[in-house]
């Protein structure tokens, strides 16, 4: 018989206490040779900074293998000590930051390889249910052209969201949770 | 993480075929809407757009596993985290946490978070007038074991006031957060107790919309795992999102 899931429920305002982002900003040293910095400012309708925001991110390592039981494709290697797992609350400018890779290809629908991506949670007081998109690089032009799920959004601007921005040796990945400027959003 | 004989029977249905066995979506009708004007910070931080379906893929089937991660010995014990006992009504919450088909979710982490017993939280922002408690810093974690099960020991939460609507407070709760198999899986939550006399006023508990729902949110006493002349004890289970495919049966 199938169960009905918990509702959703925001994490409010205090969820620094319970959801430790100690270390895990970090998904690698930033002495690694790939590591990227990847950043951004998270804003609400109005325009305002949301400075207690929590983001989370899930990530295939640089060889495009996810640290997952589900991810069997042993022809591609795991790299010891990367999880794939990041959190970061934001700070008292919105801003949130981590030092990771960037990572490689997966498969998609039907066995095409997806543009690079990263998938991000993004939770936060006035957040009943979190909001998930994805992070795609600026400099993967023709799979970014090729991939599905950017392909599946109509409206160029809103596609444009996706992609970050490469800055002064550093991604940014602002994200707008309401108005015009507002981040694509995925239901996952 | 060490994969059941079901779990591994999933993965080779996943990955053989070019599709992936993605989650089911019935979670849409379950969670509260975004935008939910009563609770007043919805309105300037909830998306207005529709949201996009994301197919399922390798990406969102899987996510992070922590059980290779160390959880301290009294992580799950917020009543020991400290030189003395916190004041408050001592409780155990325990619970299992299943898959939209009844089957367990193993070796998955759960953290808790909650106010002291007289509804402060140790936190910058909190500015409710109660006091804090040096021996309670409200936060727990740790792993399903193989039945699903969690447990903690804890204090009851106290009521807060906040500041959505004129003598606007909180219902008592605990926040629980999962992460379950799958990016798709991810659900943060709130336990609340039974009988609490402020829900009819609270709009984040009523952002669920169907009150069966909201029933499921609600935890219940539960004598059996109390602790004579020592504690009281509710059960809050939990249900994750279940799997598209059909499942195998068990022997």
């Amino acid at each position: 018989m199938a169960l009905m899931p918990t509702p959703s429920q925001t994490v409010g305002p205090f969820f620094h206490i319970g959801l430790s982002d100690d270390g895990r900003a970090e998904l690698v040293s930033p002495d690694d040779p790939d590591a990227i910095r990847l950043w951004g400012t998270v804003f609400d309708g109005t325009g305002e900074p949301v400075d207690d925001a929590l983001i989370e991110i899930w990530q295939a390592n640089r060889a495009g293998r996810y640290a997952h039981p589900e991810d069997t494709r042993e022809q591609i290697p795991l790299e010891d000590g990367f999880a794939g797992f990041g959190r970061c609350a934001t700070d008292t400018q919105g801003r949130y930051e981590f030092i990771t890779v960037k990572p490689g290809a997966v498969p998609g629908l039907g066995g095409a390889l997806q543009a690079p991506h990263i998938e991000m949670s993004v939770f936060a007081r006035g957040l009943l249910k979190r909001v998930a998109t994805r992070v795609y690089f600026p400099d993967e032009v023709e799979a970014n052209e090729a991939d599905q799920v950017l392909g599946s959004i109509a409206d160029p601007a809103e596609r444009g969201t996706l992609v970050a921005r490469g800055e002064a040796g550093a991604l940014r990945f602002d994200i707008h949770l309401q108005g015009d400027q507002q981040t694509a959003f995925f239901g996952v | 993480m060490t994969l059941g004989r079901e779990e591994s029977q999933v993965a080779q249905q996943v990955t053989t075929g070019s599709e992936v066995v993605g989650y089911r979506r019935d979670h849409d009708a379950v969670d509260p809407p975004y935008l939910h004007p009563d609770y007043v910070a919805t309105r300037t931080r909830a998306p207005k757009r529709p949201l996009i379906p994301l197919p399922h893929t390798l990406s969102e089937i899987t996510g992070p596993v922590y059980g290779h991660e160390r959880i301290g010995e009294l992580d799950h014990d917020l009543t020991r985290q400290h030189e003395g006992e916190p004041l408050g009504e001592r409780i155990i919450v325990s619970g299992r946490v299943l898959d939209g088909d009844g089957r367990p979710v193993r070796n998955s982490l759960v953290e808790i978070w909650q106010a002291n017993s007289a509804g402060r939280y140790p936190h910058q922002v909190d500015r409710h007038p109660a006091p804090l408690d040096p021996n309670f810093s409200g936060a727990g974690r740790c792993l399903t074991d193989d039945d699903g099960s969690y447990r903690f020991i804890t204090v009851k939460p106290g009521a807060y006031p906040w500041k959505n609507h004129p003598n606007a407070w909180r219902a008592a709760h605990i926040h629980v957060s999962l992460f379950g198999p799958a990016f798709a899986t991810r659900l943060v939550t709130q336990m609340y107790f039974p009988g609490d006399p402020l829900f009819f006023q609270d709009p984040i508990f009523h952002s669920v919309r169907d009150p069966r729902d909201r029933e499921r949110m609600i935890s219940g006493f539960d004598l059996e795992n109390t602790v004579p002349e020592w504690a009281l004890a509710y059960r809050f289970d939990i249900v994750l999102r279940g799997r598209e495919a059909t499942p195998i049966e068990e022997d």
